[in-house]
Parts: C-alpha cells; structure tokens; sequence
C-alpha cells in the first residue's frame, strides 16, 4: 500500500518508469561556475531581498544578518548586573564548558589528557548531557585517509565549497586533523561502516572530488557521540545537565571567566568562575530563519552568539544559511526533518513531478537546494502536498537497484525506520523533499586554536563562523565539532596552568544596555532564548514565503 | 491526513483535545506545555522524548518516542524523561573482550528471564533480549551488531523484571567490538603518520596563499574521481 495519496499517484508512477532510462543514462553534468552563481543569486534564500539587516550595535556593528539572528542579538539579557552576586562562587573551576555535543565532549576529555583534573571541569548543558544536533548527523563525516586522496585535496573542495570566503588557517585545520579524529574515534571504540577487506567504506558527497565520507550506518552522529559521551563519564568529569549558561562573566583583567548558570528547573541562578571558558553552544535551526522548518535539535537557538557578542566577541558569516536540500516535505508529522545526503551519494535521484531529473545529484548543498527551489516555484514542476508544501521526489529505490537489494536496510536503518513509522517505505518509494534550515555557516571568529579576540574564551563547532565559508559541504560539521572541540580543549588546559582570575564583573552587561539605548532599540526581547516557543498553536505553524 | 479532525488524550489524565494528525510531542505542546526535558532532536536520533501509553479500554501499555508516533484517540500517556540507570565506569584501554567483561560490570545480565518484554517495549523494533543473551555467551560481533541502532531511550530498562539495563550493555559490546575484535584501520593509521611526518605541509601551505583567480581555476578544473 502506498504511503502518499491518490493524487500523487500518477507522478510516482512517472517517477517508477523513467527510473531505468534515468539509471542506464549518463544522468546530468555538474554545473559550470557561472550556472552556479546564477542559480543562487536567483533562488537560494540567502539572496532573497528583505529577510536580513544589518547589527545596529556592538563590534560586528553592520554586518548583514537574517533579522532572526538580528532580533537575538538586539536583545536585552535574561539578567541585571545588580542582580547577581559574583562574590558568592558557586563554582570554581579551571575549565567551564558550555554545551554538551561533540564539540564540548571532546573539548573536556583533551582537556583532562592535558593535565586539567576531571574535578576541576565542568561542563554545563541545557538539556540532558549529549544532545545536541552532533547526535543528528545521519550522513557521515570527512576525512582524508585514502591513497588517491589527500588533506590538500580535502582543502580545496572546502574552499571551494564555501565560495572561498574560509578561513584559510581554519580549514588548514580541519582537513590535517581529520585522519586523526578518525583515529581518536576509532581508538576510543566507534564502530565505522567498514568493506569486508576492512579498509573504511567511503563514499562521496556533493562538492566532494574523493570519496572520503566514513559513516557508522545513517546514525554517524549518534554512534560517534554516544562513544566519546560514554568516555566522558568514565573519565569523572564534572557535568550538570539541564543548567544553562545565560551570560558570560568577565574579569578586571577583561578576561572571560566564567559565566552565570540557570537551572532550567529550579530557575535559581548560580555563578560559575573559570580561567578558561568553552563555548560549545551549537547553531540556530530552532530561530527557524524565513518560516523554514528544521533538521535542528530542540536546543539549537543560538545561545553561544548572543553570549559571545554581549562580551564582545566579533562575529562573522552569519549572513549565510545552510538550508539542506533534502528535507521531508511529507508526510507533515515529519516536515523539514533530515534525507541525508548519503541518499544521493549512494545514487538516489532528485526527480520531478513528470518523472524527469532536473539537476546533478552532487552539488553543493546552496546549489542543489537553489535548484529544487527553481524546479517547484519558476518551472512549476514540483508535487504540492495537502497541506500547500511544494516538493520533489527524492528516488531512493534506485539505492538497491544500483548497490543491491538490502542496502537500505542495512545503511539507512533510521531513514527507512523513521519514514516507515509514518507510512512510508523508502525501499519501495521515493521521498518527497524540499529544502529545510540546516545549519549556521557562520558565528563567533576564532583563530586555528579556538582563541576569539577575547582572552579566555574560546569556541569550538557550529557556534564558530569562518571554517565552512559561506557554505558547509556534508560530513565537515561532525568533523568541524572534534576537531576544533579537541583544540579548544588543548588551549583551554594550556591557558588554565598560566592565569590567573581578577575580580569578577558583569559590566559587559551594562554596556550592552547603553549601546541597546545608544541605537535606539526598544524591545522587549530577552536573549538566549534558550528553548523555542511551541506552545498551542505555534506547533501548526508554516509561514514560508519563497520568493 | 485528517483535515480538521480532532482527538481526545489525556496527558497525565488531564484531557486535551488535539489535531488528530499531530506527534504525541506536538500535541503535548498544542496543548500548552514548554518541555525542558522530554524533547530531544524530535527526529528519532536521542531517545529524549521516551513515553508510555494506554488507549482507553485496553488493559495493553505500550512505548513510544513522542516525537515519533501520531496521537490516537483515547490515549492516556506520560513521558519517562529520565530512568535511574547507573552506567559502570571503567578504562577501556584495560578491558578483555569476551563474556568475562560484561559479567564483571553487569553481573545481573545472568537474572534474564528471556521473557523478551524488553524486545517487545523497544521503540526501535531492536532484538532487545537477543543481544542480552548473546552478551551472556560472549558474542561480542552479535551483541554489537543487534544493539546498533540502540538510542538509549531506557524504556527497556524501565520494563525488565530481571532489573538489567540492556543499553549499557550494549554500549560496553559496541565499544569493544570496535576496538578489541575490529582493531583500528591501517591505512587511517599510515595517513596520521604522513600527516604527521609533513608530506602533505608544502602543497596546503601553497594553497593558503593562492591568488583567489588560480585557487579558483584549480577548483574549477579539479578531477572528480568519486565513482
């Protein structure tokens, strides 16, 4: 029985009979660079008139930034200056850690190996330890450790990727670090898909020139965090879930040390001192920027930008999003929820609502995107579903044709698991797909050892701007989080044997009210948002305007 | 779709009447509530949202992820947010990988009754009483291999008369399986020595200062060998 309706019928059946033209074909050909640039000024969200403005205070002053993110940071904090008392320590520690994904994790475990006691760590994280959109990533993550690839190679189709607006150190660093967070992972008991000469089984992504995505089934994010997340408990490492930071704290020395924690359910505040802090806070898919739905986890409202630029952090890229072409767009308990890009690298096709293949299947992630957008709004060949989606089909039977039958039982459990609880049997029809928000290019400015322009804080993973550019290509956020959340932990224990705190301070905080006042912002906003608002008919919300 | 309709549960026995095609997590969320714990990634991947349901009438209680099953009418539901299950700690640098491991931290694995309730309660449709007792016999392979998709939502734990704590035994399998049975990966292994030895420094170095115009072209004009 077919999960879709009646409707939908004849265009499956398209979909179904053009599926042998398309698999014996030679398919379509990467674009050239110019078609690409066409595309994304024309339909890629990020090039849409009117959804962004610029910053109208602090060092990042001008800078153009979805008015979501504008909103957060034009925002008052959740405190008052005279309200907490920095004399009564609750904490004191050597190494605060805020944000409890990947990138925290390992930033506490290379922090503990380099000298820092497990007692004298405390990570804090909002919601239970480990969740985060780390534990998300279906696809795979990137590393360069085969023969006819290299870590140069690796660097190239990063920049390139990210249109050359990266940070050069930043990706220097991430593709030599790759090979050995592979390593790390491994030695710590992650279980990586392996061929049956026990080499890694490695595939490619869009924007990939070698196959170089190592991947643990689709649940990469999820066997790789609950490994290092196993370990960080084994190590005794000071942890407190469900306790947020909501402001950082700074020092007489304009240092940051240390922050002011809520707990999110007694709501009593406490003050946690540090002479190194991690910010390790996440992206924003849950501000859901222009109306998009969200692969993004519940706690991913952009807390670490608000935090950092109140203490005067610079900020960049944030005016470019991710928005993942593949999507669910049916059926709607699902919408905006992740297809990984694995389904395309292991051949699955995007195809219109006449049955046709209108783009090649491995673009970058704004490219691709960009073209199902034009597909379904200018050429009118999308599927609209009953509640008003537009969508293209996704052709996921052609995985088992092209690799044999099983395949997608056997690499895609939780795809085929989490459709097939809602009707729908990925083995046997296609996906119904379109873009959703994905993840935060930009962020906080870091240097290659997670330094920002602030001594004592450093930030590690996606609440960073600078090492994807102005686009990210799959399989380098999960790569991004250990590589530099393995970093920040190294300078987090370096930094912690060689200074000392001064008095504590959250004058900060008083200036950001003047500069509020200076810009003439009158609001009512409070900032981190900490969790997003869904109550009553909030749920049933889709206000997506696309062109 | 149920266009319109409405149905009627009741969340913690108070009654709410919600959309018919909503997720017990929006519909929890329709009806007023914040959650600040029994949400997670709402996609399947955390285990967060793990909850328990009986439909009016029927003496069966059965589990769910919230954000993984539609509401019906007549559900009488709570969340489990959390279950007490203390993870054993050890170095795994020092551990053996046969049956001996898993008796020494998780002794009562040997009180399963192979009632199979744990298999039953899996929201993940996992052979949750299978890779117990494979772990009782010291199949490493198996117990990793059937606990994989595991996401540690504890609603197994929570029904287990034999009181076992199946995802932490799953968890010790896997690690083990990874890095005792499997071992590490060599040509991973030769590629850190390289990297670590500076093979490839001149030729990322080279193209951290490339003119934007030939870094460009190179992209551009790269082979793509992903076949």
């Amino acid at each position: 029985m077919s999960g879709y309706p009646e409707y939908m019928q004849e265009s499956i059946t398209k979909v179904v009979e053009s599926r042998a033209r398309r698999l014996s074909g030679t398919g379509i050909k990467p674009m050239t660079a110019e078609e690409r640039q066409q595309i994304l000024e024309k339909f890629h969200p990020d090039w849409k008139p009117n959804m962004k403005r610029s910053i109208s205070i602090g060092p990042s002053k001008e800078m153009m930034v979805p008015h979501e993110v504008a909103d957060i940071i034009e925002s008052h904090s959740r405190i008052k200056s005279s309200e907490i008392d920095l004399n009564n320590v609750d904490y004191d520690v050597d190494v605060l850690i805020i944000g409890g994904g990947g990138a925290g994790l390992s930033a506490g475990l290379i922090a503990n190996e380099n000298g820092v006691p497990a007692d004298s760590i405390l990570l804090v994280q909002k919601l239970r330890l480990g969740d985060a959109n780390s534990k998300m990533a279906q696809g795979g993550i990137q590393a360069a450790d085969r023969e006819e690839d290299s870590p140069a190679l690796h660097y190239l189709d990063v920049i390139g990727g990210g249109h050359y607006a990266n940070k050069p150190e930043l990706v220097e660093a991430l593709v030599r670090d790759a090979p050995d967070v592979i390593r790390w992972h491994e030695s710590l008991g992650v279980m990586f898909d392996k061929k049956s000469d026990g080499t890694m089984l490695e595939i490619a992504g869009g924007g990939t020139s070698r196959v170089r995505m190592h991947s643990c089934k689709d649940y990469t994010g999820l066997e790789m965090t609950r490994v290092v997340l196993d370990e960080f408990i084994n190590r005794g490492i000071g942890y407190i879930e469900f306790t947020s930071a909501v402001d950082l704290i700074m020092d007489s020395k304009d240092q940051v040390a240390g922050a002011v924690l809520l707990d999110m359910e007694t709501e009593e505040y406490k003050v946690a001192r540090a002479k190194s802090t991690v910010l390790s806070t996440g992206g924003f898919g849950r501000l859901h920027i222009q109306g998009y739905a969200t692969t993004n986890h519940y706690g991913a409202t952009g807390d670490g930008i608000v935090m950092a630029y109140r203490a005067g952090a610079i900020l960049r890229d944030l005016d470019s999003t991710q928005y993942h072409p593949t999507g669910a767009a049916f059926p709607e308990q699902i919408v905006g929820q992740l297809a990984t890009e694995k389904l395309r690298g292991r051949g699955a096709q995007p195809v219109n609502k006449n049955g046709e293949l209108f783009v090649y299947h491995l673009e970058t992630r704004d490219v691709e995107a960009s073209s199902y957008i034009r597909e379904c709004f200018e050429r009118d060949n999308g599927v609209i579903t009953p509640t008003g989606m537009h969508g293209i089909w996704l052709d996921t039977p052609m995985i088992d044709v092209i690799n044999g039958s099983g395949t997608i039982e056997r690499e895609f459990a939780a795809m085929y698991r989490n459709f097939n609880k809602f009707g729908i049997d990925i083995r046997k029809e296609p996906m119904l797909v379109f873009p959703t928000l994905h993840y935060q290019n930009g962020g906080v400015e870091i240097n290659a050892k997670t330094e920002t322009n602030i001594p004592g804080l450093l930030c590690a993973g996606e609440v960073c701007g600078g090492v994807h550019g102005k686009n990210r290509l799959m399989g380098n956020s999960q790569l991004d989080i250990y590589v530099f959340g393995r970093r920040a932990g190294k300078s987090a224990a370096d930094r912690a044997k060689n200074v000392t705190v001064g008095k504590l301070s959250l004058a900060h905080l008083d200036r950001y009210e003047r500069w509020l006042k200076e810009a003439n912002i009158k609001t009512d906003r409070k900032a981190p948002l900490l969790l997003p608002e869904y109550r009553g008919k909030k749920t049933l919300e889709h206000k997506l305007n696309i062109l | 779709m149920n266009e319109g309709k409405m149905v009627t549960i009741y969340v913690m026995g108070k009654k709410q009447i919600v959309p018919a095609d909503l997720t017990i997590m929006k519909a929890i969320e329709y009806a007023g509530y914040q959650f600040k714990r029994g949400a997670g990634c709402r996609g399947g991947f955390c285990g967060a949202c793990a909850s328990v349901y009986r439909k009016r009438g029927s003496y069966k209680l059965q589990g769910a992820l919230a954000c993984q099953k539609i509401v019906e009418d007549g559900m009488i539901i709570t969340q489990i947010p959390f279950s007490p299950n203390e993870k054993k700690t050890y170095n795994i640098n020092e551990l053996k990988a046969d049956a001996s491991t898993f008796l020494e931290y998780y002794p009562e694995i040997t009180r399963c009754l192979a009632c199979n309730t744990c298999t039953k309660s899996c929201p993940q449709d996992i052979m949750v009483m299978d890779y117990v007792q494979a772990a009782i016999r010291g199949d490493i392979a198996l117990t990793a291999k059937l606990s994989f998709d595991c996401i540690g939502c504890g609603l197994c734990a929570m029904r287990c008369p034999a009181e076992i704590v199946p995802f932490n035994i799953g968890q010790l399998a896997r690690r083990l399986e990874s890095k005792y049975v499997e071992g590490p990966t060599e040509h991973v292994l030769k590629r850190c020595e390289e990297v670590k030895e500076g093979k490839f420094d001149s030729e990322i170095s080279e193209l951290m200062i490339m003119d934007k115009k030939i870094l460009t072209n190179k992209y551009n004009n790269r082979e793509l060998r992903i076949k």
